[in-house]
């Protein structure tokens, strides 16, 4: 075990865990931070999707000596208070049913949008085709992608 | 009683209902007599349900599992719909398991169903009691009071009182056996789409699901099985597993069973559990244990073998679900027999959550926090286990990342509740995907046989089906197969033998068989298969007696008023009889499901290089009331995804005894650009709701195989629907 340093969702975080820890296994159960979900750990799904300096990643195949020094941001750091365009779409369409790979959605929805302010149908598929929901809300998650793109 | 009993409501007891609440019975606390209890003080609450304080806080508690089919948004709308407050002015909290509820259970599309009336009264109740206190207060009569945002208005002398200030007076009020409950037309919370109350926390990541769940001085941890059903362990090397930083113990599982509610065979094959600070390490000492494992049956079991076991079981006859006019007569006298046969694979519920239970046993006392479809089993089970009585057993239900029935099973809790007694510290135990999916309790592979005798003037007279199957209720109860067949058979045969066509002569029988392949509660349950081979073959009649697929449909459902007016209402939505491009094509179908909701569903496809695409669902829906109506469109659009899924996608494949798949690289997922454009439209009625969870899943399947036949020509008969 080693003492590695992060950023997360602003604050630096100290933590001592194997260094082959998975980045999602860190934030989970070592800083506590359990917004980010376990589904299937090989990156299949998109469940564990966090951002790593700005990028998307599944953060199940995210080795922790590979975050060191880098800045993450969560489900919990995405916006203040639910403020997000995506998190104000998401509530206003009622998008999550059962709501376990909701995290995951909305961060690479937030990447997505990041780099593309107006996706088309066809980006988005792209963008959002990691992100499995079993409870199938694909139609409202479009929507709700569609519609926080049309406030900015 | 079983889930799958309950769900069916059948009376028909046998062995397994003593002392349990059958879902016709309103539960104990519905009983006024227990209303007198909760007197005591400043408290208003004719029923467990619900609570009003003297303070003006209105508590209702929720007796069932959210699992994202808005359940816990129901039940707030139904009691603020009562006393004339807003949703938001109700406090929720989670309720326990406990037998003031009754029977506890989130299945079977049925919690509104079962509810709908106990709520409404308990909530009417409240309102009377309180007016009654003002009335009573001010000594004017109770028909002249009204109420008005939570407080009891007499216009005529302008006085007003607040439901809090009025509860020490009402609940001393007797509670009235019969309270008036509103007219469906003068509803103004119910019956309007309404934003559901668990949102918020999911697109944040504060909801608390069981995997969520951290208790002070929790530990992790994972239980290696053998994946060959049956087999134990022998034993096992630990050094590896000892090795791994954070872990802290490994502990052996010994092979066993037991019963609990006189009827739930649980069977305990041997395993080991490795314990650690982290769900990490956990799974790696998983895999690092080297075990061997001894005993079970058919390490040759493979799919190949097991579908011809069903073919050939087919030849024989089964135990009779539905027998009218002769059948074997009209056949034989027949101008015309057609046949067909269908098959329908294992498959896995494949939650995204996986399976995981908190148990924190310690001298005395029990507390389980888990994502349960049915608490009272849990309780149970934990009463079983430890030993300890029921008030010293505590059950909390969790938010869960999917049910579909899968959340009704118990191997979790006991593996929990097993280790946590064994270190004496809280433990989480988590399965991982690949243990979830070749250790699930599958919905069943079946074979369907279907004739149909068609006589000289291109009329069916004669109507056949023929289920080979395992049995859901009698792998949970392995005596019922010998002890109450007819309940096996009803079971298997939902779906089957309540086929709405108007045929005169009609035999639908089902063959039970027995695997070793674990067998579960998939959403739809038997429907889910017996609709498939239903809704394809009167296609299949309709092509061989000239007829078109919708108008066949219809002129068969003229005694069967639901049936058609959502037949007519999918097929006019979805253009049925307007021309497609070349490859295109559309199929229909419709089925009543057991929670008495009926679904409609055209699909519309295309077919490129071999390629399925679904475009476009258009649904159609008769659920009764539609109490929150974005939630009922919320349930098809999400019940079309999985059955989808099931249609295109994968199936569970078994090879050496054991599951082949494991993930989801191999069992494989709709993703969103596979997701067709689903449009739904509900019928307006006054029925009481019926439940939606489930109905939205029969029909796709045929309606896109029947689509796939008009693209194409080409009939697929057996799920996955893949073009060679």
């Amino acid at each position: 075990m080693s003492a590695v340093s992060l950023f997360i969702n602003g604050r630096r975080h100290t933590v001592v865990a194997e260094p082959t820890m998975p980045l999602l296994w860190v934030l989970r159960d070592v800083v506590g931070l359990t917004g980010t979900k376990f589904v299937c750990g090989i990156a299949q799904c998109g469940a564990c999707t966090v951002h790593l300096d700005g990028v998307a990643v599944r953060s199940c195949s995210v080795a922790l000596s590979a975050a060191a020094g880098k800045r993450v941001t969560t489900i919990e750091g995405l916006a203040p208070a639910r403020s997000h365009a995506l998190q104000r779409a998401w509530i206003e369409l009622d998008v999550p049913q059962c709501g376990y790979c909701q995290s995951g959605q909305l961060m690479s929805a937030a990447a997505l949008l990041a780099r593309s302010a107006h996706p088309t149908d066809a980006e988005i598929d792209e963008a959002m085709g990691g992100n499995i929901c079993r409870c199938g809300t694909y139609q409202r998650i479009r929507a709700a992608i569609h519609r926080a793109a049309g406030e900015a | 009683m079983t889930t799958s009993m309950s769900r069916r409501e059948f009376v028909k007891t046998g062995a397994l209902a003593s002392g349990l609440v059958l879902a016709v019975q309103l539960p104990a606390w519905a009983r006024s007599g227990l209303g007198t209890l909760a007197r005591a003080g400043a408290t208003l609450s004719p029923g467990a349900f619900l609570q009003i304080t003297s303070d003006g806080a209105v508590t209702v508690w929720l007796t069932n599992s959210e699992m994202g089919q808005g359940i816990h948004t129901i039940f707030p709308m139904i009691v603020a719909e009562e006393l004339g407050i807003s949703v938001s002015a109700i406090r929720l909290e989670q309720a326990t398991a406990d037998p003031r509820f009754g029977v506890q259970y989130t299945a079977g599309s049925s919690s509104v169903r079962r509810l709908w009336a106990p709520l409404r009264t308990t909530a009417a109740q409240a309102r009377e009691m309180l007016v009654g206190a003002a009335a009573r207060t001010w000594g004017v009569p109770a028909g002249e009071c009204r109420i008005e945002s939570g407080s009891v208005v007499h216009a005529a002398s302008r006085r007003s009182a607040s439901y809090g200030e009025l509860v020490p007076v009402a609940a001393a009020l007797e509670v009235p056996a019969q309270p008036t409950l509103k007219e469906p037309a003068s509803f103004t919370v119910l019956g309007k789409p309404t934003h559901r109350v668990d949102v918020p926390g999911k697109v944040d990541g504060s909801a608390r699901f069981g995997l969520d769940v951290r208790l002070p001085g929790m530990l992790y941890a994972c239980v290696a099985r053998c994946p060959v059903f049956g087999r134990n362990v022998s034993d096992y090397e630990d050094a590896g597993a000892r090795a791994i930083p954070g872990v802290r113990d490994i502990v052996p599982l010994e092979a066993g069973e037991f019963v609990t509610e006189e009827w739930w065979l649980h069977r305990l094959p041997g395993a080991v559990a490795v314990v650690a600070e982290t769900t990490w390490a956990a799974m790696e000492g998983c895999r690092a244990l080297s075990c061997r494992w001894e005993g079970g049956l058919e390490s040759e079991l493979d799919s190949e073998k097991l579908a011809r076991m069903f073919k050939d079981r087919a030849a024989l006859a089964g135990t009779v679900g539905r027998y009218q006019g002769d059948a074997e007569t009209a056949l034989q006298g027949s101008a015309r027999v057609f046949e067909a046969a269908y098959e329908a694979p294992f498959q896995a519920h494949a939650t995204m959550e996986p399976m995981n239970c908190t148990a924190d046993v310690r001298a005395g006392r029990c507390d389980v926090y888990v994502p349960t479809q049915y608490p009272t089993g849990v309780q149970q089970v934990a009463e079983y286990l430890t030993g300890l009585p029921s008030d010293a057993v505590t059950v909390h239900t969790t938010l869960m990342g999917g049910g579909f029935g899968r959340r009704s099973e118990m191997h979790w809790v006991i593996d929990s509740i097993r280790v946590s007694r064994a270190i004496h510290r809280p433990v989480q135990v988590v399965w991982t995907r690949e243990h979830d999916i070749q250790h699930d309790n599958y919905r069943p592979a079946s074979y369907h046989a279907l004739r149909a005798g068609i006589d000289g003037a291109g009329r069916i007279m004669a109507w056949t089906h023929r289920v080979v199957a395992p049995s859901v209720v009698a792998w949970h109860s392995p005596s019922m197969l010998a002890t109450a067949p007819d309940q096996v058979a009803d079971e298997a045969l939902d779906g089957a033998a309540d086929l709405a066509y108007a045929i005169p002569n009609v035999r639908v029988d089902y063959c039970p068989i027995t695997t070793p392949v674990p067998l579960g509660w998939w959403r739809s349950v038997y429907a889910s298969q017996n609709c498939f081979a239903n809704e394809s073959f009167m296609d299949e009649l309709a092509r061989e007696v000239g007829r078109d697929a919708y108008e066949l449909r219809r002129d068969l459902l003229a005694d069967s008023p639901r049936h058609r007016r959502v037949l007519e209402l999918a097929a006019e939505q979805a253009g049925w009889g307007r021309a497609l491009p070349d490859g295109h094509g559309r199929g229909i179908a419709v089925h009543r499901l057991f929670s008495d909701s009926v679904v409609a569903e055209v699909a519309e496809v295309s077919v490129e290089n071999g390629a399925v695409r679904v475009h476009r669902v258009v649904c159609a829906v008769d659920c009764g009331l539609a109490l929150n109506p974005d939630t009922i469109a919320a349930q098809v659009e999400g019940g079309v995804a999985y059955a989808l899924t099931a249609a295109l996608k994968g199936r569970i494949t078994l090879e050496g005894g054991r599951v082949k798949q494991s993930n989801f690289n191999d069992y494989p997922m709709l993703r969103m650009k596979e997701m067709p454009k689903v449009e739904v439209h509900v019928v307006a009625s006054s029925d009481p709701p019926h439940g939606m969870g489930e109905p939205g899943v029969p029909p796709l399947a045929p309606a896109v195989a029947n689509a796939v036949f008009q693209a194409t020509g080409t009939r697929l008969r057996s799920m996955p629907l893949a073009l060679a």
